[in-house]
């Protein structure tokens, strides 16, 4: 597995090669391949499936985990995971709603405050992981309660309902831009741009794979680690906080659950859009597309007469069909290198 | 408690640590039980105990062999989901007239199934452990719903009922706390008392290591998911018959409880070090800071944050203890000792 450096290079083609190889090394491509022709399935069976405001209505909800998967692949990219995401979502979601029906601060400051009790706390795990040097699993296992406790503790039993929030704040959730492009969905599009020209064009990106594919090799090159680590958790939780605007604008009804048992889906959306959690490989393009992915999936089951309760089971088989497709593929890899080193 | 459990030869030092792990443990359960004392004139009764004991037990029975496996370096999060698939499919056959003594070992079996699965994706594969159990924990999770769906089933009879709820005659000690009790000196036997543990400790430690000393690696792991998979399955029995009731979310957000009390209990997340008294003393711990802060009137979200905190702090108290060892050892112009021999120490997610 020390080979994963091999694929460090994001979106890397190698010139030569079949369809096949091309499409099995490109995650985004195989994915998109892939949803391209289930959704053709799906309306043969589903005419519904293919209308336009079903597949508006699925991105706009697939974007909120677009977005945080962003920020979970950057901090997965570095050899670390974060746990916590769902309760820094939840607190975000709550606190915002909160705000805005006690009438505190207008929307544009509710929203802003929102992201930066995100950054806030993703800045906390940062410090737990790189300052006081506790593995990031078990830093954020313990975030993830300590996060949701507060989330509870704030919250206690009161409900923000869709009534309490200002009217048309709900709105960006349900528009879409020239009749076709829901807003949440260009919000996940900016996102993804501006992660994916940072982490190719600038030399934190590189960074970013350098600690991630080897923090030995890292350290003696002079990569700062610790800092990058700590400003990945951070971008972490800052998307976080634009997921959790995103998801009260969605839901509208907010308590102190919110985003209770998400994490899992966004992990999975990260390793289906082929980011290794062995670090150092994978892009955000891909992340954000596992999200669509997943999302879409949720969305078709039951219009191809699946009841809801296999919707869990499809995930686990995606992930473990995702996982060993990447295995295979770095194997293959491995070896064409090592004959093409032979020779 | 200590040197009695000793750990693989020539790690003096580390023993030495680990030692002092389960004595702060010690400690902390001695403090907890003081604490919980002037709180109530209630908490140190025997019905009370009993009570404290009974609602963690599923949870201490997954951490047995969840210690082993992470001391193997590995994780299994699927641990919640094989609870809450055996406590449907123990449903679903008593539902359809299988009587429980033909139920019970069919959901063993299928335990040991889905742990055969995980281990041989994670050690045949070569696949980390984490995603591996991740797409297992919604598959295995998915299979209850689709067995059960959203019914409960609770007319069991009171005899199986009796096993989760009940004490052993003529005590007030839970039936699920000797299956505990007896898992916890079973696999602590195994774990520290014969090659079999040391092998564990060996591919924890190092895997590439252990399989040129001639451990067969595949086979360890492979076994040790099958094992977590029966335990997990045999908690879901327990859960199910204390709960007098079997439904498919049975067990939901277990693992983290399940982890936590792991770590809590001094073992490396990065594999190669741990003790079951360090992870069954945690146990302990958890169930006494509990009850003490519920009879405190902390609410339990209050206790999540407390429990976070207490997780993160294991892992950090250690560290300080380590770099502060380390500098008196400089100052006194001894070796350092060798940085990989911190219980906690820090090292890469891989």
């Amino acid at each position: 597995m020390a080979d994963t450096s091999a694929m460090a290079a994001p979106g890397a083609i190698q010139t030569r090669g079949s369809w096949v190889s091309v499409f099995a090394r490109q995650r985004e491509l195989s994915l998109i391949a892939i949803m391209v022709v289930l959704g053709a399935l799906v309306s043969i069976v589903a005419p519904q499936f293919l209308t336009l405001s079903n597949l508006t209505a699925v991105a706009a909800l697939a974007s909120i985990y677009a977005v945080a998967a962003v920020g979970e692949a950057l901090v997965i990219i570095t050899r670390n995971i974060d746990l916590s995401v769902e309760a820094m979502i939840g607190v975000v979601a709550y606190c915002v709603a909160s705000i805005l029906e006690r009438h505190v601060l207008d929307a544009p400051a509710a929203i802003g405050i929102g992201i930066g009790i995100g950054l806030a706390l993703g800045m906390a795990n940062g410090v737990i992981v790189t300052l006081l040097r506790v593995p990031s699993i078990v830093a954020t296992l313990g975030t993830l309660s300590i996060f949701r406790g507060l989330d509870y503790v704030i919250a206690g039993s009161h409900q923000v309902a869709l009534a309490g929030l200002p009217p048309g704040f709900t709105d960006p959730a349900r528009t879409n831009l020239m009749g076709f492009l829901p807003v949440f969905v260009l919000v996940a599009l900016v996102v993804v741009v501006l992660g994916t020209v940072v982490l190719r064009s600038t030399r934190f990106g590189r960074q970013v794979y350098a600690v991630g594919s080897n923090p030995e090799a890292a350290a003696i090159l002079g990569i700062p680690a610790r800092l990058v680590e700590f400003v990945a958790f951070s971008v972490c939780g800052l998307l976080a906080g634009v997921a959790g605007v995103m998801w009260v604008m969605f839901f509208g009804t907010i308590n102190g659950t919110a985003g209770t048992g998400i994490v899992l889906s966004i992990i999975a959306a990260v390793v289906v859009g082929g980011v290794s959690t062995l670090g150092g490989s994978g892009t955000i393009a891909g992340a954000a597309l596992g999200a669509l992915f997943l999302g879409f999936t949720a969305n078709a089951l039951p219009l191809v007469g699946l009841s809801q309760f296999w919707l869990q089971a499809i995930y686990g088989l995606v992930i473990l069909v995702a996982v060993s497709a990447d295995a295979v593929i770095l194997r293959r890899l491995q070896r064409a290198t090592a004959e093409r080193r032979a020779r | 408690m200590s040197t009695a459990v000793a750990a693989p030869r020539g790690q003096r030092r580390w023993m030495s640590l680990l030692a002092r792990w389960e004595t702060l443990l010690v400690l902390a359960l001695i403090g907890l039980i003081a604490l919980g004392t002037t709180l109530s004139p209630f908490f140190l009764t025997a019905g009370n105990f009993s009570n404290l004991i009974a609602a963690l037990m599923e949870v201490a029975i997954m951490a047995m062999p969840m210690t082993l496996i992470i001391v193997a370096g590995e994780i299994d999060l699927s641990v919640e989901s094989m609870a809450g698939l055996s406590s449907a499919i123990l449903g679903f056959l008593w539902g359809a007239g299988v009587p429980l003594w033909v139920g019970i070992p069919v959901v063993l079996f299928v335990g040991a199934l889905g742990g055969l699965l995980n281990g041989l994706i994670v050690a045949r594969g070569g696949l980390p452990s984490l995603v591996v159990t991740l797409g297992t924990l919604a598959l295995f999770r998915g299979m209850a719903l689709i067995v059960l769906g959203p019914r409960g089933v609770s007319d069991f009879p009171s005899a199986f009922t009796e096993l989760g709820f009940g004490h052993v005659p003529g005590t007030l000690i839970p039936w699920p706390f000797v299956v505990f009790l007896g898992l916890a000196l079973l696999l602590g036997i195994v774990l520290h008392r014969t090659w079999i543990g040391r092998q564990v400790f060996a591919i924890g430690k190092n895997a590439d290591t252990a399989r040129f000393s001639g451990v067969r690696v595949t086979r360890v792991r492979v076994s040790l998911f099958v094992l977590s998979g029966v335990i997990a399955s045999l908690a879901g029995v327990i859960l199910t018959s204390r709960l007098s009731s079997a439904r498919a979310d049975a067990g939901s957000g277990m693992t983290l409880t399940v982890a936590t009390v792991v770590l809590l209990g001094g073992v490396n997340i990065f594999g190669g070090s741990g003790t079951i008294p360090g992870v069954a003393l945690a146990v302990l711990c958890v169930a006494v800071m509990q009850n003490a802060l519920r009879l405190a009137n902390v609410t339990v979200e209050v206790q999540s944050i407390a429990l976070g905190l207490l997780l993160i702090l294991s892992v950090v108290i250690p560290n300080f203890a380590h770099q502060a060892k380390s500098a008196v050892d400089r100052v006194r112009g001894g070796r350092p000792p060798p940085t990989d021999s911190v219980p906690h120490g820090e090292a890469a997610l891989s």
